[in-house]
């Protein structure tokens, strides 16, 4: 734990018995918050707690229905952001904000540029960006386009932003969601700088985690009620999850020994380019067997999200060979694997997963539609397809209750994921692939998910599972598999591995490959 | 009060109701044009009604004028549905119209229950045709649909210009135009029943045709597995692609269908209206009209089937505006209105904080 800046006599945000009322739903229920100078505080929430609600009345996009906020001890009102910008504070949002075609400096300067007559002064501007760069050790490179950097370095700009207009109070919503973890890492420690600069930031997560490691009091939230305040370092994961969801919640997988059996998915000499024409895969070998979890380390950009597409028919590789049961799939539409036994959990649930508009019924068989069950002949069966929506909503708790109907873009992240689980587990095929499963999930949801993976290795299926949290595939995988630059470069088995390892073979290095 | 759908609740959310109220606002904007022109909103609006609703001769002339309008609107709000946006629906009315014209002349001794089935097909596969040429240009080469349907509208017009000036087609006399098709090739009820019933001289039963194919493409949208595709492709062609749906076939079945009824709609106007093809100084319009019906009925296909007899019943009555002296564009100013505000239909949803105001100052 890095050392602490918190002071504990000057109180920059008060939020006093907060109540915000939507209609007749109630989204905020008397909830106080205290965070003082140089601390890290992190609201703790399930998804749809009321955390973001709580933040944006503090950003002055919303009014509080009565409870009152006081920014350095005066009773602010606040009626929108550039009041909430006035009084110093500022926000980076999970979605980044940023024109892709300037520069670092062009969307840093954006909107208070320095001018010279009628002309920008993009000189000055450049220099202030460097300096307050150099100030807070958020190295940037002034002159990139945002188009060309990283989601890391996007989220520096995103944070620089904040401090060039001048905030002394950082609202980061969920700021580790799109990050690798050496990202993770970086950030954490910027974070420190700033609070040793006198920063205060509050930070919306779900995760952890990354609580314990950088911040000093945790407020959660739970179903728009305040739970309470906590001391970081005087609680245990296990209790901040149970505080979260009210409730007891397992991180232990139950997960029998089980000797693997038949090799389901063989990738051989794998070769593929991604979106640039630019070689990703260079010769990818893999095996997954049947009631085996195989989990994929890597660094996003090492050819994983490259890998799959292939596999699934979304992408033609340029070499190589791919077989699911001794079938061959190389580039073979993504019909043709399914009907041999590919099923996936997309990486991206909204544009691949999930077709938004349709009713959670229609996108429970988006590939089944046209078997006999759901169709007599040309004819869609809808009785049929909603008899089985109704029982998988049940079976796997998706919400709210009765929702086969409705269209699938108005559940939440959560439930949306629970539709594709669905989806893909009652499509019963050999090999199940997940990308990322539990992104952007809470820690109810993330449980519920790992039960399923879990269980269909325990079924005798083989599970591809590619993830960018360590931890996770630490957690369910039997081996794991570490790529690096388009190759797999070192196989451990799941229960040997060690974390601080996996990141160095990862990161290329220690490994004989 | 909270816990209930108030009134203002319903309006905001119903797209039927904000239709109406674009209709309304439509008119009122074509009244305060009236009354700058120094003309009688009453009068003139009384023409209009007037001439719709005064005899079965006008009803039937709207309904004859409507009912190409009705088949374009399906081609265009099918399109709409399955994600594709079919801006040629002109071209392929063009080329359904001027297809069904040659068969229509060349086969015109065979008896109608085989011609005029002939000539249909020949409509529909001519404009069938002009959309899926479009799609495979945009799957191979991934260009811009738009763009090609755009460059295909004005090929067709100049095709058909072409293909009236054969020999074979073209009018004997000094007309600019094409022969007349074949007696058997129309679609005009029997003469009988026109002076019986008092309705226009061109009067036809290809009403029947459209409402025939307004059921069929609720049904294929609505109850079938090609329905469900295409709306797949239409949402979220990357979802419908790892789904295992191939997205260009669906593209070109898309197209082809919307093609098919455009030319349907240009062969039921030539069989019942015109009965000949001129010489085009201009674009007809007929597919750009297709658009505002297929937006007033909010691409549904019974909204179409009352949008496109809206539509014939608007144009047919403002060519009377002139005996009030009242200009005919003002219907033109009417329609305009009334698309905008479809357009932008989701402002009406603003009516729900109309209620919030009393509670101003409540604290």
């Amino acid at each position: 734990m890095a050392q602490k800046h918190v002071d504990l006599n000057t109180k920059v945000i008060e939020m006093r018995n907060i109540v915000k009322r939507f209609g007749n739903f109630t989204a905020n229920d008397g909830i106080n918050l205290t965070v003082h100078k140089g601390e890290i505080h992190a609201i703790l929430g399930e998804n749809g707690a009321g955390k973001s609600t709580l933040m944006n009345q503090l950003y002055g996009l919303y009014k509080p229905t009565s409870g009152e906020i006081l920014i350095n001890g005066k009773r602010l009102e606040m009626n929108n952001p550039r009041d909430a910008i006035a009084a110093g504070i500022g926000m980076v949002h999970q979605h980044f904000m940023l024109v892709q075609p300037f520069t670092v400096t062009e969307n840093i300067v954006l909107g208070t540029e320095p001018v010279k007559g009628v002309r920008l002064d993009m000189q000055t501007a450049r220099r202030n960006v460097q300096e307050i760069s150099e100030r807070y050790g958020l190295s940037i490179d002034p002159d990139a386009k945002i188009e060309d950097i990283s989601v890391g370095m996007q989220q520096r700009v995103e944070i620089l932003k904040a401090l060039y207009r001048g905030a002394d109070i950082l609202i980061l919503d969920e700021p580790t969601a799109s990050l690798t973890p050496q990202e993770i890492v970086e950030l954490i420690e910027i974070m420190h700088n700033l609070t040793a600069d006198g920063k205060s930031i509050i930070l919306i997560t779900h995760k952890l985690k990354e609580i314990k490691e950088s911040a000093d009091y945790c407020t959660i939230i739970r179903l728009g009620k305040y739970i309470g305040t906590v001391n970081v370092d005087e609680v245990t994961q296990d209790e901040l999850a149970s505080m979260m969801v009210g409730r007891q919640v397992t991180f232990v997988v139950d997960k029998p020994e089980q000797k693997p059996g038949d090799v389901v998915l063989e990738v051989k000499d794998l070769h593929g380019v991604d979106y640039r024409n630019v070689e990703i895969l260079r010769g990818l070998n893999l095996k997954v067997r049947r009631g085996e979890i195989v989990g994929i380390a890597g660094i996003d950009g090492n050819g994983q999200t490259e890998l799959v597409e292939i596999i699934t028919g979304l992408r033609k590789a340029s070499g190589g060979s791919i077989t699911i049961n001794g079938v061959d799939i190389y580039n073979k539409p993504p019909r043709f694997g399914f009907v041999n036994g590919v099923s996936s959990i997309p990486a991206d649930r909204q544009k691949h997963g999930l077709v938004l508009d349709f009713s959670v019924e229609e996108n429970l068989v988006l590939q089944n539609y046209k078997e006999p069950e759901y169709a007599n002949g040309i004819l869609i069966n809808r009785s049929a397809i909603h008899s089985f929506a109704t029982k998988a909503i049940e079976k796997y708790d998706i919400r709210p209750a009765n929702c086969e109907g409705r269209p699938a873009g108005t559940l939440s992240g959560g439930n949306q994921q629970k539709v594709i689980i669905a989806r893909e587990v009652e499509n019963n095929k050999d090999l199940l692939i997940a990308v990322n499963p539990t992104r952007g999930l809470d820690v109810g949801a993330i449980e519920f998910v790992h039960k399923y993976i879990v269980e269909q290795r325990n079924k005798g299926k083989a599970v591809l599972l590619v993830s960018f949290e360590l931890d996770e595939i630490m957690s369910l995988s039997d081996r794991i598999d570490v790529i690096y630059s388009g190759k797999i470069v070192s196989e451990v088995a799941g229960k040997d591995a060690d974390e601080n390892e996996l990141g160095l073979m990862m990161a290329g290095g220690g490994t004989h490959g | 009060m909270d816990n209930k759908r108030t009134l203002l609740d319903v309006i905001a959310d119903s797209k039927f109701i904000h239709t109406i109220l674009s209709i309304i606002i439509g008119f009122i904007v074509g009244a305060i044009f009236l009354v700058v022109m120094g003309i009688s909103v009453t009068d003139a609006y009384g023409t209009l009604l007037k001439s719709v609703f005064s005899s079965t001769k006008n009803i039937s002339y709207c309904i004859v004028y409507g009912t190409p309008y009705i088949v374009v609107g399906l081609s265009v709000a099918f399109s709409f549905r399955t994600g594709v946006f079919n801006i040629g629906a002109e071209g392929q009315f063009v080329m359904g119209s001027m297809a069904a014209c040659v068969v229509g002349i060349l086969f015109g001794s065979l008896p109608s229950i085989i011609l005029i089935p002939l000539c249909f097909l020949a409509a529909a596969a001519a404009g069938a045709l002009w959309g899926v040429i479009v799609g495979f240009l945009k799957n191979k080469w991934g260009i811009n649909e738009v763009l090609s349907m755009i460059m295909f509208n004005w090929t067709a017009f100049y095709l058909s210009n072409y293909i009236a000036d054969f020999p074979a087609i073209h009018n004997e006399g000094s007309a600019e135009a094409t022969r007349n098709v074949s007696e058997h090739a129309r679609t005009l009820l029997p003469a009988g029943l026109i002076e019986k019933f008092n309705l226009c001289p061109t009067a036809n039963w290809g009403i029947l045709v459209a409402i025939l194919l307004t059921i069929v493409i609720y049904f294929i949208i609505e109850k079938t597995t090609l329905g469900y595709e295409l709306k797949a492709v239409g949402f979220n062609k990357s979802a419908a692609e790892y789904g295992g749906i191939s997205v260009n076939r669906s593209i070109l079945t898309a197209l082809a269908i919307s093609g098919a009824l455009a030319g349907l709609g240009g062969s039921l106007q030539l069989l019942g209206m015109g009965g000949r093809i001129s010489i085009f100084t201009s674009q007809e319009g007929f597919g750009f009209a297709g658009i505002v019906v297929a937006l007033i009925g909010v691409s549904n296909p019974f909204g179409v089937l009352i949008a496109g007899l809206f539509y014939g019943a608007l144009t047919y009555s403002g060519g009377k505006l002139n005996l009030v002296k009242a200009p005919t564009q003002v219907v033109d100013i009417i329609v305009g209105t009334v698309v905008f505000f479809i357009a932008i239909s989701s402002i009406f949803g603003a009516v729900r904080y109309l209620k919030k105001s009393p509670q101003k100052g409540g604290r």
